[in-house]
């Protein structure tokens, strides 16, 4: 969200909300009209983008598993959004660390209530499909031996503990925004977060079997490139959506967005060119993703030039994290949450403390003779990590007592997610 | 009678299989099969993990024929099936014993 600006307003607006219907703004049909269609751009990133990018990478017998992880979690969260989601995350502030349940089903906001110039359902719908989006990152470190009871029960976990108090830290009018931290539209709160819970989780939860040892193709590269190409698509709404207007700022972030994923697919892929003599379609298709990651916080703070130099470290780093460091550290991040939206997040949010442009979002980073920036924005990263982190580890200890444990049996790993938890195939081949 | 089984490219199975017909070899069967050789198989890459794939697909092809077929049948087959190159594929040659049409009873030679 284009918080620096706008925070103090909308959280002013939440406060007041039951009575704020025209108190100082006025209603624009035309940012409206821009939400709403972003809101349905978002939305497609997650049960068809982000499942067919994460079902490709999975093997065949995993790659309905490795979808519905993603369909079940929009499905559980756009659920448990409306009914206490969003009131924790807009609600009004409680010591700048959460939001009150004024909005428990949604009750108090009517058809003329605003936040800033759109309708507070518009943004409440907005905002669901970060929140979606987001716990469905995490399933991509944790796929292929995870059980299906356990993902649904860490989803509604994750979201009430972790999710929505950092959403109300950054976006919410909690401590974060307060402190001037700059985070357009997810880098802390979506990528930053789901990157860190992903490898935590994942550490907690084990390796794969065979890991390492056996191959583990991907099912179908042509779906992941779909899902990534679906991912960027969705992303215009995400990014340019998050000016929460139809303007000049929502237009400089798309145009930032497009640039920096274009970058960051040639960049991985180069990366893949130089190291293992051959140009990837999975790298160029990651690299896209890596560099929407890491120009999310910064879309509607960038020019053109800072948006082309975020893009292009992003393919290098997530090439680093998803070829080099996991295998290093041998850890089985199956997808590369962390190694893709973790580092570019806390790289894209680093990176908007040093490019942020007058010129573009008001707010000065070091570039512009602002270190102070670029330090707030540390603060924000290292509190993202930790919380998160702390967060994930407590919750995944909880799921695994009320699921009795968190992984598939042996047998059921080695036959596979799809007929031994769903009893279908993803293909009849 | 003669079974000759021949391990060959996929792509040259229909080469194969016209150039029999036109001496008269009336039916075959076909499988996909997967082997290695003296081809090896090829590396595949994703996100830097390294998978070396050995077995390449190919087609079996298999024919029963009479004893006095065969030297032309192997001719067809090798000339149909040579690009010159490694990984052309094989053939195996091995003696029937006894072969019946199951329709009209008919058997060896006449149920060919």
């Amino acid at each position: 969200m284009k918080l620096y600006r706008k925070s103090c307003l909308i959280a002013s607006l939440l406060i007041f909300a039951p009575s704020m219907s025209f108190a100082g703004t006025k209603f624009n049909s035309g940012d409206t009209a821009w939400l709403l269609t972003a809101t349905a751009l978002v939305m497609l990133m997650t049960p068809a983008g982000l499942a067919l990018f994460y079902g490709g990478m999975s093997r065949g017998k995993n790659i309905l598993n490795t979808i519905g992880l993603s369909f079940a979690a929009y499905a559980t969260v756009s659920i448990m959004w409306v009914i206490w989601g969003f009131s924790l995350s807009f609600g009004k502030d409680i010591n700048g660390i959460i939001g009150s349940m004024q909005y428990l089903f949604m009750s108090g906001i009517g058809v003329k209530t605003l936040v800033g110039s759109i309708p507070t359902f518009v943004f409440a719908s907005f905002q669901m499909t970060f929140a979606a989006i987001t716990v469905g990152l995490i399933s991509g470190s944790v796929v292929e031996r995870l059980k299906f009871s356990s993902w649904i029960v860490f989803t509604v976990l994750w979201v009430t503990f972790v999710y929505a108090p950092i959403a109300h830290w950054v976006w919410g009018g909690g401590w974060l925004s307060n402190l001037g931290a700059l985070d357009f539209a997810g880098g802390t709160v979506v990528h930053i977060n789901a990157g860190v819970a992903g490898l935590v989780f994942a550490l907690m939860l084990g390796k794969r079997r065979g890991f390492r040892k056996i191959a583990m193709p991907p099912s179908s590269i042509v779906l992941t490139v779909l899902g990534a190409a679906l991912l960027w698509f969705g992303w215009f709404g995400f990014n340019a959506g998050s000016a929460l207007s139809a303007n000049g700022l929502s237009g400089a972030a798309f145009l930032s967005t497009n640039t920096a994923a274009a970058i960051g697919a040639a960049s991985w892929m180069f990366v893949d060119w130089l190291t293992h003599k051959h140009p990837t379609m999975l790298g160029g298709a990651s690299g896209a993703v890596a560099g929407l990651v890491a120009v999310t916080p910064a879309a509607g703070y960038v020019n053109i030039i800072g948006a082309l130099v975020i893009g292009a470290v992003s393919g290098v780093l997530g090439w680093f994290g998803a070829s080099y460091l996991k295998y290093k550290f041998d850890y089985d991040d199956s997808l590369d949450a962390f190694g893709v939206h973790g580092l570019n997040g806390i790289w894209g949010a680093l990176a908007t403390g040093i490019f942020a442009d007058p010129a573009i979002g008001s707010a000065k980073g070091l570039l512009y003779g602002n270190p102070h920036q670029l330090f707030v924005q540390l603060i924000a990263v290292l509190a993202t990590i930790t919380y998160s982190a702390l967060g994930t580890f407590i919750l995944v200890k909880i799921t695994s007592a009320v699921t009795n444990g968190l992984r598939v049996s042996d047998e059921e790993e080695l036959k596979g997610l799809d007929i031994s938890i769903h009893t279908e195939k993803g293909f009849e081949i | 009678m003669k079974k000759v089984e021949a391990v060959i490219r996929p792509f040259q199975l229909d080469v194969v299989k016209e150039a029999l017909l036109e001496i008269g070899i009336k039916g075959m069967s076909v499988s996909e099969v997967k082997g290695y050789g003296r081809q090896k198989g090829h590396t595949e890459i994703y996100r830097g993990a390294e998978y070396v794939v050995d077995f390449l697909p190919k087609i079996k092809v298999e024919v029963v024929i009479k004893d006095e077929d065969l030297d032309n049948v192997l001719d067809v087959i090798i000339d149909s099936a040579k690009t010159g190159k490694i990984g052309d594929g094989k053939i195996f040659v091995s003696n029937i014993e006894k072969a019946v049409r199951i329709r009209t009873g008919e058997v060896d030679n006449e149920a060919l």
